[in-house]
């Protein structure tokens, strides 16, 4: 994967670009699908006791054409690696994407010799902002991953940041 | 009535904003609400309790990449959301919000509103079948099915609000039931009308639900099937505009049956009517159907149609000729 060269727009509008950022950090629509495990955690933190929704972002979007960020939780298998693809390609600008778990990290647990039929992480495919480590993270790692995400968009962290120990 | 031009400006601004302000805001209504039911806590980041969400929404949406695919029918793919919005929009003119506020209290209003849902319906088929999604053309000919068969039973029932207030003009119907509730069409202690008007009122509620492509009956976007349904292949506003379409047809739905039932403008112990009554009953509704929405599971197709066909429509039909025997006894 070569980097993406996004050409600088001719004329700036700092501070628009500034509001339309803040709004994008505040309506993360992610796309409805799961791979794996990691894909229970994903549905547990639009539940009840973790809820998603306190940050605008528990609206999953069941096409591609209107979500924002692609949140790929789980193992990506060789078989589904053309579907998963395509999903991000249909996906309009701006978009994002998280790799939950080890599995769309690095290929997680399958990374062995002699794998045959796992693709070893998300960014072998496409570009990906925010990675979340864990074997399936908990929901709160997934929160933690969306506040990351807003951090990228808009410079500005939500909460200040607490450092284990 | 005066015709003079501010009036039709102040309307004319009036009602947009009014459109507006529910279209945004309805959107944070349904969220909080759906959260509330599920014992969460719902959109609370963006401004106080979230009341900001709508506008980062917007914003998001309208700094969207607008797509329009490959193979899609250009003009109408770009024309069919303007069109799920322009006749809601519309239909608001001839709504009656109290004695004195509404833009035109036209003879035919009954009628005009019903016309112009159907041009609603048209929208969503336009939109689904100018994607070229099978997904979406399945939702527009289930959509379109559905708006049919629900037709029937919806007018039967107005007809018999038509037959008792005899008039087919909004404001004389809501005129007509003013005085308390035992004035309202819903009960109608007046007359005899109170054996039949009830189930008038329950026919219509769930063909306005079926009408407005709510959950359970919201066949068109069943996304378990049918991915988004119509609006699988729309980005940024496109989709903005589909959803905003939807939340004015539950406020015009609303309005209507505020209108036709529960008697407008009009207090239930006949104090001081006016458009605040109205503004509670149309809210009351709204927060009818989103609790509808989040209660229920939504049914089959199938199931809908012969809801409709087995049901609601003999029941109309004979709900109609009990009542005009009645207007013809008493």
């Amino acid at each position: 994967m070569g980097e993406e060269n996004v050409p600088a727009s001719i004329v700036q509008f700092a501070q628009l670009d500034k509001l339309l950022n803040l709004g994008r950090a505040n309506s993360l629509w992610p796309m409805t699908f799961g791979l794996a495990c990691c894909a229970i955690e994903m549905m547990c933190t639009g539940g009840s006791r973790f809820d998603i929704s306190r940050f605008g972002a528990e609206v999953f979007r069941p096409s591609p054409r209107q979500s924002d960020v692609m949140i790929v939780a789980g193992t990506i298998n060789k078989k589904l690696e053309l579907a998963v693809k395509t999903l991000y390609d249909q996906m309009p600008e701006p978009k994002w994407v998280i790799a939950m778990g080890n599995c769309a990290i690095s290929g997680g647990p399958f990374k062995v010799k002699g794998n045959y039929n796992v693709v070893e992480g998300a960014d072998k495919l496409f570009p990906v902002d925010v990675y979340i480590p864990g074997c399936p993270p908990r929901p709160e790692a997934l929160l933690e991953g969306i506040i990351t995400l807003e951090e990228k968009i808009t410079g500005k962290r939500r909460w200040p940041r607490v450092h284990p120990g | 009535m005066e015709t003079s031009m501010w009036r039709a400006l102040l309307y004319l601004v009036g009602l947009l904003i009014f459109a507006g302000v529910n279209a945004a805001w309805l959107g944070w209504c349904e969220r909080k609400g759906a959260a509330r039911i599920q014992r969460r806590i719902g959109p609370c980041e963006a401004g106080f309790a979230g009341l900001l969400q709508p506008l980062a929404d917007g914003l998001k949406l309208m700094s969207k990449q607008l797509l329009v695919p490959q193979g899609v029918d250009g003009i109408i793919f770009r024309v069919a959301p303007v069109l799920a919005m322009i006749p809601a929009i519309t239909s608001m003119a001839v709504i009656p919000f109290s004695e004195n506020i509404g833009a035109r209290a036209m003879e035919l209003s009954v009628l005009l509103l019903f016309a112009l849902a159907s041009i609603g319906m048209i929208s969503i088929l336009l939109g689904g079948w100018a994607s070229g999604n099978k997904y979406a053309i399945i939702s527009a000919a289930r959509s379109v099915s559905q708006s049919l068969a629900y037709e029937i039973p919806m007018l039967l029932t107005v007809i018999t609000v038509v037959l008792i207030s005899g008039s087919i003009n909004l404001r004389e119907i809501a005129i007509d039931q003013q005085g308390g509730f035992w004035h309202w069409n819903i009960f109608r202690l007046k007359n005899g009308h109170f054996l039949t008007m009830w189930i008038s009122f329950i026919i219509f509620f769930i063909c306005s639900v079926a009408e407005t492509n709510r959950a359970p009956f919201d066949m068109a976007e069943a996304e378990s099937e049918l991915v988004a349904g119509f609006m699988t292949e729309y980005s940024s506003m496109g989709f903005g505009l589909f959803m905003m379409g939807e939340y004015l047809n539950i406020v015009v739905g609303a309005c209507l049956t505020a209108t036709l039932f529960l008697g407008g403008w009009d207090c239930p112990f006949g104090l001081t009517p006016g458009v605040w009554w109205f503004v509670v009953k149309i809210y009351a509704l709204i927060f009818t159907f989103i609790w509808i929405r989040w209660t229920y599971p939504r049914t089959q197709i199938y199931r809908l149609l012969n809801l409709s066909w087995k049901i609601l429509i003999p029941f109309s039909m004979a709900n109609l000729l009990v009542t005009a025997a009645l207007i013809k006894v008493f």
